[in-house]
């Protein structure tokens, strides 16, 4: 086991990610052990791994929602588990995270949805600036229409875009997008995998995605990296992960295509 | 008043770490003492869990405010229970008055119905009741809301959109709750005293500014006082059990149940509690 570095400033200009030889257990349950991952500027990598491998967990320790054993995460030269929460609070700044469930506020409409870390972290803006925002931050994810709508009238595709607008609109440098497709059809699956590389073009971003839908893979995926038993076992492009004899791949891909 | 709870929880966790020790030592040599310091192992960690979140509380406590959410809670809180506790309060100003008219007509005290009820109102039945009815109702509703945003991650999003979460949730609600408790409770004496009037009014003829009058001759400043502070205390203390349920529910649609369930359980537990240390108190000054 490693001693957790003190250091909150580690120079490195390639990588905006950077995750070394990271542990993590709940009680008995050891879910990773010794994760290895850089995430470079501008680039979408695919976290692929079947259900209760830790992907979630490792994007959470990645936004300094969980603690790690032990190990290096290096995110914007930050290293994540040693910051205090006044730095904590400064990455967060810059990191979007769009959850699994969309985690939209039930009791707000839509519009104070996307205001909320608006109104909270850039207090000198005008009313007039951010309904600005809030539009562009909407016209991005082409929902301008649902401006005034609570999100129990929405579908789970609109929210889930609802969600990546609540996240674009901090203008983050980092997106980390937690099963964007999971529980949506095929169609719209597809709407999401081309908003997610909209948002890359558009805002330059280094987004972490999580999932189990190979096609959103293939779409998304500049590179793929493949969790299993806590740690990444292979990592490349979508073609160069899969072109292996290796079983414990060769099945995800068998029972995703099933012809 | 951080500091304090800073002190109080090294204590407690002291406490729960020689009884962990002492714990290992029982167990090798009888299982029954095992469970029961296994269970007390579990009280002092519970409370030293929710000693935190009060430290936590008053940390926050400072600006910048959450107005517009505060007072959407004190909206709620207040609007919301407005109309059970009319109901109830009316009923036991009636009620109370008839029960008690017997008993003091035996002496030929009847005159005194009308301080006697104010005092049983101001001094006990308004605050308890109101506590009792916001256990019921704002107790239950905040810690099912609160742990449906927890098990829906909604805590999480607003952790990670750079907000603070604790602010927003928690430290708004319990000062709603621990506003709205002292005006709800001084709503229910009024509404009680009415009811109360209507009773003596059937038997008697008096103008309702005379009764009024003569029913708040022995209310002293003490009991306005000690009620107020009895309320504020159990206003506080409903809001940040209510609270700490949600915001620590664990996964799963259960647990919004469960801590809708604990938070007023818990909460009513707590309120007999401080009652009784409440009345011990102002018997001193008395
Ligand atoms: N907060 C937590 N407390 C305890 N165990 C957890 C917690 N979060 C995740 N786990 C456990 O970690 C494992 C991985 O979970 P998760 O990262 O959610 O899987 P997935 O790869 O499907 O996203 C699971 O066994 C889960 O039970
Ligand atoms: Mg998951």
């Amino acid at each position: 086991m490693h001693k957790k570095t003190r250091h909150t400033n580690i120079q490195d200009q390639h990588a905006d990610i950077m995750i070394r030889d990271l542990h993590k257990s709940f009680g008995a349950n050891t879910v990773l052990k010794g994760v290895n991952l850089d995430v470079f500027r501008g680039e979408n990598v695919v976290v692929l791994g079947r259900s209760g491998t830790g992907k979630s967990v490792l994007i959470k320790i990645i936004a300094g929602l969980l603690k790690p054993d032990s190990g290096t995460v290096v995110v914007l030269g930050k290293n994540v588990p040693a910051l205090d929460d006044k730095e904590l609070l400064q990455l967060r700044l810059k990191i979007g995270f769009s959850f699994q469930s969309s985690a939209l506020y039930d009791s707000m409409t839509v519009k104070e949805n996307l205001e909320f870390p608006l109104l909270r972290n850039s207090r000198n803006l005008t009313r007039a600036e951010i309904n600005t925002h809030v539009e562009e931050a909407l016209d991005a994810v082409g929902l301008k229409q649902t401006i005034l709508q609570y999100p129990s009238e929405l579908s789970g595709g609109q929210r889930k875009r609802i969600g990546i607008a609540r996240t674009l609109i901090m203008r983050p440098l980092i997106m980390l997008y937690d099963e964007p497709t999971a529980g949506l059809d095929p169609i719209t699956s597809v709407e999401i995998n081309n908003l997610i590389n909209e948002v890359q073009e558009r805002y330059n971003t280094s987004s972490i995605i999580i999932t189990h839908d190979l096609t959103c893979a293939k779409a998304t995926g500049d590179r793929v990296a493949v969790l299993l038993d806590g740690s990444f076992i292979r990592t490349g492009s979508f073609e160069e992960v899969f072109a292996t004899r290796d079983e414990r791949i060769t099945s995800f891909y068998k029972y995703n295509f099933i012809n | 008043m951080g500091k304090k709870i800073h002190f109080f929880n090294t204590i407690l966790f002291k406490i729960s770490g020689t009884l962990l020790e002492l714990q290992q030592v029982f167990m090798k040599s009888n299982p029954r003492t095992y469970i029961i310091s296994k269970k007390l192992d579990g009280f002092f960690s519970d409370v030293y869990a929710i000693m935190s979140f009060i430290g936590k509380f008053f940390r926050e406590l400072g600006p910048p405010y959450e107005w517009r959410e505060i007072i959407r809670q004190c909206y709620m809180v207040g609007w919301k229970s407005l109309p059970l506790i009319s109901v109830t309060s009316f009923v036991v100003g009636i009620v109370f008055t008839k029960q008690s008219r017997p008993s003091l007509s035996e002496f030929g005290a009847t005159s005194w119905l009308p301080s006697l009820v104010a005092i049983a109102i101001f001094r006990a039945l308004a605050p308890l009741v109101t506590a009792l009815i916001a256990a019921g109702k704002v107790g239950s509703n905040i810690g099912a809301e609160l742990g449906s945003m927890r098990v829906t991650e909604q805590i999480d999003a607003m952790e990670v959109s750079a907000t603070n979460p604790f602010k927003f949730l928690v430290v708004s609600r319990v000062l709603a709750t621990s506003c709205m408790l002292p005006i709800l409770m001084f709503y229910m004496a009024f509404i009680s005293m009415i009811g109360a009037y209507l009773n003596i009014l059937v038997n008697e003829d008096t103008s309702f500014s005379a009764f009024f009058i003569k029913a708040l001759e022995k209310i002293t400043f003490l009991d306005f006082f000690s009620s107020l502070i009895k309320t504020i205390v159990f206003g506080f203390s409903i809001g940040i059990i209510g609270c700490y349920q949600g915001y620590n529910a664990t996964q799963g649609t259960q647990g919004v149940g469960r801590a809708a369930n604990f938070a007023v359980v818990t909460s009513m537990f707590v309120v007999f509690i401080e009652e009784i240390i409440a009345v011990q108190i102002t018997s001193w000054f008395r």
